[in-house]
């Protein structure tokens, strides 16, 4: 996006007007996530800047929404609950996903485009209807507001997004490895833990992480399948801001987002790790 | 081992079975492995999700309740006719009375006066004032003239003509409403009066708040998009973050943030009445209303139309503009000829997707957006879970389902569902 020597007045201004727009752009999408972190450090009960802030005079901040946030009962239950159905719909999601993604990618497999779009459907379809359609089943079958309910509408969303991660490993995979292992004496089961895994594991880890996130972050569906007992932060987040907005949203929100930095920075090195064993070189 | 064959002789393998059969064995058993495979999957989403908006599609036209709960005045009332003026024989008022002390005696038969209630106000309460009354109802000598005693109601042809129109076990009634439609007496489909329109309304915005948000993401995301395919890869990867940031940030975290940054004691109102723009008394009102779920959702919904318009930015060569440049374009000219028909693909990719994701949003609308900002999906929720009308809830979200699908195969059709890629 350099400049060419030879540019003109015209050309001049017109670039740098243009660089100022997407500075512009950049900063309405960064903005909203940043200012969250100061405010979640104001003493005052305010979503805004006192003047006080602003002086940076130190009596001005405090840590005491953190400390709410860590000793509420109602976020510690929060807390609890997104941990545990995170955990177990991604263990569910991951394991079922994986397995789909190893048949659905086999060369000769019929009515793929059928049964791929019946299987990323829960993706597709809004969640509010999503939410509507299991409110309706799961209260018939009494699975609306428990843990169980909650854990499997949570794993039925998050399935396609380790059926296309790890789908996407497996387009790459090179499968006269598997035949070569299996020329040279290994028995399918040892070829697949031994040379099939290792090269898929990335796939795996990062469709589990999406998996891991989707339910983390999810709230429609639990607002509806769920009750206060099923809990989660996104529900506590929303009860909140609904009923008394209080700046312990903003501590949370900040924690949260550290939480995203992290997995960010986590997915991206995981990508690298894949390219480098790939033999691809990022240019 | 089979070694040369003669012409026709069957080529067999080692154990002899036929070389053909054999391949078709073995194929087959691949495909079984495969399927194998896919199935557990298949059978948990088919049961924890796919039944679920099956059930909900169901719900939208099940009118089940009235067999339930009148079974033998649906029974009698068959012969009735719609256009009849005279009120339905006696047999009909026995069977009524029947059903009500059943239905009085099990507490269920204020369920059927609720649901009528959707069709024509009053029928919750004529309902309960039977089924009150119904209990100390000896044998009478004429079951017409004592129902017309406990409400007079059940002498009027109207409310007749209500219970035949919905005995059957389905009912279109759901979608009417959510077309602000209703039946006549007649059984003929009129619009409702305008007072009484809600739906058609809130569709209209929907659509029109989706487009207005889509081309907000168009606008900004364009810019920028261009400008990460252009600069060298490593500060391209630099500047990703800042999409993938917001991207992968909770929504609630950003929602909340809009509303600390858009309220009337909120940072930008302070900014503008620090600086002198505004005057104290008069903030501007951003937010609980349309102006905060667009500025919302556009912020929430940019990165899925910066990341598609990237890829698809990534893949021109730059030669081409400066090839119509050397030829004597114009910058504008070589622009709008020759680099914006090679993006379209990505526009379109883009903005089918924001427009999906923001006609089915429900959350960022719930928040900030007031009574006048709230979608479609408020109203599903809404009847959910507070008005309990549970078929019109599965009506509108039909009608959305199907809305969305459309749209869905309109993408298939521009970049194709194989093609989607997740950040």
């Amino acid at each position: 996006m350099a400049l060419p020597i030879h540019a003109t007045l015209g050309e001049r201004i017109w670039h740098y007007c243009f660089l100022t727009i997407c500075v512009l752009i950049f900063l309405f999408l960064i903005f909203p996530i940043l200012i969250i972190l100061p405010l979640s450090f104001n003493a005052q009960p305010f979503f805004s800047f006192t003047a006080e802030m602003l002086q940076l005079q130190p009596e001005a901040f405090t840590t005491k929404w953190y400390e709410e946030f860590l000793n509420s009962r109602n976020w510690q239950g929060a807390v609890r609950n997104s941990f545990i159905i995170a955990f177990f719909s991604t263990i569910i999601s991951t394991f079922l996903g994986t397995l789909a993604a190893l048949g659905l990618s086999r060369p000769d497999f019929p009515f793929k485009t059928t049964i791929m779009g019946l299987l990323i459907s829960p993706m597709v379809v809004p969640l509010i209807i999503s939410a509507a359609g299991m409110f309706f089943f799961y209260s018939r079958i009494g699975l609306q507001g428990t843990h169980v309910g909650v854990i499997l509408a949570h794993a039925a969303l998050a399935t396609p997004f380790v059926v296309i991660t790890v789908t996407a490993t497996l387009t790459g995979f090179d499968h006269s490895l598997t035949r070569a292992a299996a020329s040279l004496g290994s028995s399918p089961t040892h070829t697949f833990f031994h040379v099939t895994v290792p090269l898929i594991i990335p796939g795996v880890i990062s469709g589990g992480l999406f998996a891991f996130i989707t339910s983390f972050d999810e709230v429609v569906v639990v607002l509806f399948v769920g009750s206060y007992n099923q809990r989660t932060i996104p529900w506590q987040m929303f009860s909140g801001i609904r009923e008394q907005i209080s700046p312990t949203i903003m501590a949370v929100a900040t924690i949260l987002i550290l939480i995203s930095v992290s997995l960010l920075v986590f997915l991206e090195l995981m990508r690298r790790r894949t390219e480098r064993l790939r033999g691809i070189t990022p240019h | 081992m089979a070694t040369v064959q003669a012409e026709n002789e069957v080529i067999t393998t080692a154990d002899g079975v036929p070389l053909k059969e054999s391949l078709k064995k073995a194929l087959w058993q691949r495909k079984k492995t495969a399927l194998l495979l896919v199935a557990p999957l298949f059978l948990f989403v088919l049961i924890t999700f796919l039944i679920p908006i099956f059930d909900m599609l169901i719900r939208s036209v099940d009118n089940s309740i009235a067999v339930e709960q009148f079974p033998n005045v649906v029974v009698e009332i068959r012969d009735w006719e719609l256009d009849s003026t005279e009120l339905p024989d006696e047999a009909t008022f026995q069977a009524l009375i029947e059903d009500f002390k059943v239905g009085a005696k099990e507490k269920t038969i204020s369920r059927l006066g609720r649901r009528l209630n959707y069709e024509q106000s009053g029928m919750s309460g004529l309902f309960r004032k039977t089924a009150r009354k119904i209990k100390k109802l000896e044998t009478p000598e004429s079951a017409t003239e004592a129902m017309i005693a406990i409400d007079k109601d059940w002498g009027d042809i109207e409310t007749w003509r209500l219970i035949k129109r919905e005995s059957g076990k389905y009912s279109s009634s759901y979608y009417l409403s959510a077309f602000d439609a209703q039946k006549e007496s007649d059984g003929s489909i009129s619009m409702k009066p305008e007072d009484q329109k809600v739906y058609l309304a809130l569709f209209w915005r929907t659509i029109r708040l989706s487009f207005t948000i889509t081309f907000l993401t168009i606008i900004l995301g364009y810019p920028i998009a261009y400008l990460l395919s252009t600069v060298k890869t490593k500060t391209s990867n630099m500047l990703i973050i800042l999409v993938l940031l917001p991207f992968w940030t909770s929504l609630l975290v950003r929602t909340s943030s809009w509303i600390a940054l858009l309220q009337k004691e909120g940072v930008i109102n302070d900014i503008l009445v620090g600086i002198g723009i505004l005057g104290d008394d008069n903030r501007l009102a951003m937010i609980h209303n349309e102006t905060g779920t667009v500025i919302a959702m556009t912020h929430i919904l940019l990165p899925f139309m910066v990341l598609p318009l990237f890829s698809v930015m990534k893949t021109i060569p730059p030669s081409w503009v400066r090839a119509a440049r050397s030829m004597g374009a114009t910058p504008f000219t070589a622009f709008v000829r020759i680099y914006l028909p090679n993006t379209v693909a990505g526009i379109g990719a883009g903005g089918i997707l924001v427009f999906i994701l923001a006609i089915g949003y429900y959350i960022t609308p719930a928040l900030v957006g007031g009574t006048k900002g709230t979608l479609i999906s408020n109203f599903i929720a809404y009847h959910i879970s507070t008005s309990l009308n549970w078929g019109l809830a599965a009506a509108l979200g039909t009608i959305l389902l199907l809305l969305v699908l459309a749209l869905y195969i309109l993408y298939d059709k521009v970049v194709g569902i194989n093609n989607m890629k997740l950040g």
